[in-house]
């Protein structure tokens, strides 16, 4: 016996393994980003003094950073749409494109920490410093896991659209999904951070 | 050390597997060699054996840990007979146990038994073993993940035990961390971290696998309401898991960082440590730790009770021959516990100084809660009542469990009420409450399950009367174990005390009860050797057994014994409810659920 339902969808389920796996994965990446908001809500609403995101950090950055992770996504959601056209090439160069802006962002982002401990600001010089470089930091992880997931659906994954188009395009609508999710995360992180 | 056992365990499994494929041959037999058929195995029959195992010998070395402790409990300064010498100068110079190396011992104590040793045994080994025979599937839905889902367990759980050799020693802050003293703990602490990092991220993979596996692969014919209760109970834990654990990985995190990176999460301003002021900006809160702890900790006791409850209601109705009492009632009730256990978890923290409005709340969600308990609770004794109850060695397992539960739930009612909380807190009332929960409870249960699903994993049977020596030595001795400790508890005597509570005077009366309790506990400890002897010898010596040796319905039980790579050699089908037992009528006392209508439809005269 075979596994059954990791391509074709259970009839009375409506779904297939793959997009329920990944959709319960972010339910539970939801309630790991809900308790660190949590936190920063409860921590700051106890704290003495508590500085301005506009004052401390570089809000032009910022901003271009949220424009390229949207970016990002319109380019993944592309990368989806060219796999369902069968337009494998086109796919290519989407998906490409999405792992560009990533890079992009993190380069950004480096460039945003460089500055932040040169000027001395490191996690430990105040709560708010620490809750934005926790939460950023942890963010970035979820970065980079989506570029090594793009990046094999791109080089060594896509082997599988010759075998098999419907799974590869599952895999990649399922990595599409986490990676709106983890641009979601950042259109919280933002103002939150930044702004308020 | 656990691949060997692993390796052993699976070898009947093998053979039967090339026979079966040889048999059926629907696909072509594939030669894994060993590494991958025993050691990186994705089939979920072998993880599950993995997980077994490999929590078992966590949970005695978890034991062995206690037996220390219940040492210096006892005799209190006295060298520690045969062992002491080994165990060096820095934990126990001379053999007498230093305050430091009883610290380590209680956290690990704690987060060994609960996070290594009963949660991958009754998650991991039963979820992974039974789960996806019962529901008629191949295989868990995304097999590789499960592997994963293991070694991610094995890393922690190894990191856990390397965690005693580094400088220091292993976590002494109990297992459950309480900020600032975790702060500023020694490099055990980091260790700890690291390693919970690891589990939750083991179980995290593994829940999204169970329900996945659950919602999707199950039979046709196979609804929910036809699911086994120990389905429904995999189920709501894993959802538990999937959603609860998140918080503590934050909160890990954060405590990482106040660890390493100088940061204040969990440290208050002004805090003076070694007679230094400590340096580090403050502002932080000890009770955003203990908030985001609890949200995981409490859910989590279900998900230590919720398979267990599992198992024994399987237990029960195939050795009362009769349908569980209110099928639908503990399947909503169970539901309904899974979500009510989000929402209780402060009333581990009345005495932390919250405000009343805090506790008037988790007070009444805590009263809700135990309502679904209760109904779980008697719907399985009213099982037992009209039953022909045959006592085989997983009933009497069955059995204790029941008013071991018992007594473990109604205890905790006092606590969950802050008033009688503000005496009971912290003493050794709290440590007999939930111990009756978890040992007498789910680990009668879980030893019940082991002897239950035996015959499917290898075979053959446990040998019964070393089953029944280990049932009564067991039974006998946990309870003169656990119910000294509620009578300490209600005179007042503190929990983790390091010489037994002797240094009270209000203890003196009740202390002369610790050498009860540690001579019980050893007792205990040599109750498990015929069960450890049973269980290797069994392996291949047992009794042989056909497929279906208790005489079941639910659809494990017709898969051959051992199931073959792919399980089932036809796909199966549900055509009836899971506990058809003693149907009115029909030519014998069970129909299972895979039978189709006409050989089952009782004979119309
Ligand atoms: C079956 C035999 C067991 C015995 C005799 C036993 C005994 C003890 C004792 C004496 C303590 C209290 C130590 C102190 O307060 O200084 C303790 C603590 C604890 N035990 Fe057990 N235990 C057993 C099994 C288990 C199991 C199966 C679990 C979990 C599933 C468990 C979880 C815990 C936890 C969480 C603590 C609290 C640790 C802390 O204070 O941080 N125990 N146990
Ligand atoms: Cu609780």
């Amino acid at each position: 016996m075979d596994i059954p339902y990791i391509v074709e969808e259970r009839a009375d389920t409506g779904l297939n393994n793959v997009k329920l796996g990944i959709w319960l994965f972010l339910a539970s990446e939801v309630m790991l980003f809900g308790a660190l908001f949590s936190s920063y809500v409860l921590l700051r609403l106890m704290a003495v003094e508590w500085p301005f995101g506009v004052d401390v950090l570089n809000v032009p950055l910022g901003t271009f950073n949220t424009a390229v992770l949207i970016g990002s996504s319109v380019t993944m959601v592309m990368a989806y749409a060219s796999l369902k056209m069968d337009d494998f090439g086109r796919f290519r160069m989407w998906l490409a494109a999405t792992i560009g802006l990533s890079l992009l962002f993190m380069v950004v982002k480096g460039f945003e920490y460089n500055h932040e401990f040169d000027i001395g600001n490191f996690p430990w010089t105040s709560t708010y410093l620490a809750i934005y470089f926790t939460m950023t930091g942890l963010h970035a992880l979820h970065i980079i896991g989506g570029v090594v997931v793009n990046t094999y659906l791109l080089f060594p994954g896509s082997k599988m659209w010759t075998t098999n188009k419907a799974q590869f395009t599952n895999r990649v609508e399922a990595a599409g999904l986490y990676w709106h999710f983890v641009d979601l995360v950042w259109i919280f992180l933002f103002p939150v951070l930044y702004l308020l | 050390m656990a691949d060997v056992t692993t390796t052993e365990q699976a070898a009947p499994a093998a053979d039967a597997h090339g026979h079966e494929e040889h048999a059926h041959g629907d696909h072509g037999h594939h030669d894994l060699g060993f590494w991958q058929t025993y050691v990186f195995s994705v089939d979920h029959k072998v993880i599950g054996i993995q997980y077994a195992v490999t929590g078992l010998l966590f949970l005695l070395f978890g034991f062995v840990l206690m037996m220390l402790m219940r040492w210096q409990i006892a005799y209190p300064g006295e060298p520690i007979p045969l062992i002491g010498e080994w165990l060096g100068d820095e934990r126990a110079p001379g053999g007498i146990m230093l305050p430091e190396f009883y610290n380590q011992l209680g956290a690990m104590h704690g987060t060994i038994m609960v996070f290594l040793g009963v949660v991958p045994l009754a998650v991991g080994g039963f979820g992974n073993f039974v789960l996806p025979l019962q529901i008629g599937a191949p295989d868990m839905a995304f097999p590789k993940l499960n592997m994963a889902s293991y070694w991610s367990f094995f890393v922690g759980g190894v990191v856990m035990f390397a965690s005693f050799f580094v400088p220091g020693g292993a976590a002494n802050s109990g297992w459950t961390s309480y900020a600032p003293l975790s702060v500023f703990a020694t490099t055990g602490q980091t260790m700890w971290l690291v390693g919970m990092i690891f589990l939750i991220t083991s179980s995290l993979l593994g829940s999204v696998n169970f329900i996945v596996t659950t919602i999707q692969l199950r039979a046709p014919g196979l609804s929910f309401m036809r699911l086994p209760f120990f389905v429904w109970a995999q189920l709501v834990t894993a959802f538990l898991l999937l959603l609860a654990f998140p918080p503590l990985e934050a909160a890990g995190v954060m405590q990482l960082m106040d660890r390493v990176a100088g940061t204040s999460f969990f440290l208050p301003s002004g805090l003076v440590y070694a007679d230094a002021p400590w340096e580090a900006t403050g502002g932080g809160s000890v009770l955003l730790w203990q908030h985001l702890f609890w949200f995981l900790a409490h859910p989590e006791v279900y998900v230590l009770i919720l398979p267990a409850l599992g198992i024994v209601g399987e237990i029960i109705a195939n050795n009362t021959r009769k349908p569980v009492w209110g099928y639908r009632v503990l399947v909503y009730s169970v539901v309904f516990l899974g979500f009510m256990s989000f929402v209780v978890w402060a009333h581990h923290m009345f005495l932390t100084g919250m405000g009343t409005t805090m506790s008037s709340f988790f007070q009444t969600t805590t009263m809700i809660i135990s309502i679904p308990s209760v109904v779980i609770l008697s719907a399985l004794f009213i099982t037992l009542y009209g039953g022909s109850i045959r006592f085989t060695v997983p009933m009497l397992f069955a059995l204790a469990f029941l008013p071991m539960f018992g007594i473990g739930g109604l205890t905790g009612l006092p606590l969950g009420l802050s008033a009688p909380d503000i005496h009971l807190h912290d003493t050794y009332y709290v440590i007999g409450h939930f111990h009756y929960v978890v040992a007498p409870g789910t680990l009668m249960a879980l030893f019940g399950g082991i002897y239950y699903w035996f015959p499917k994993a290898t075979g053959r049977k446990m040998n019964d009367f070393l089953g029944r020596v280990h049932f009564w030595g067991s039974f006998i001795s946990i309870n003169v174990v656990f119910m000294p400790m509620l009578i300490q508890g209600l005179a007042g005597m503190n929990r983790r005390m390091y010489d037994g509570g002797e240094q009270y005077l209000m203890n003196a009366d009740v202390l002369w009860l610790n050498e009860v309790i540690s001579i019980a506990a050893w007792v205990l400890g040599l109750f498990q050797l015929p069960f450890i002897y049973n269980f290797f010898r069994s392996i291949k010596h047992g009794e042989k057994v056909d497929g279906n040796p208790w005489q079941a319905t639910t659809i494990e039980w017709q898969a051959p014994s051992p199931p073959p790579h792919g399980n089932f050699s036809a796909p199966p089908v549900a055509h009836r409810g899971p506990y058809e037992y003693s149907v009115p009528g029909a030519a014998r006392d069970f129909l299972m659920q895979g039978e189709p209508d006409t050989a089952a439809e009782p004979a119309k005269v």
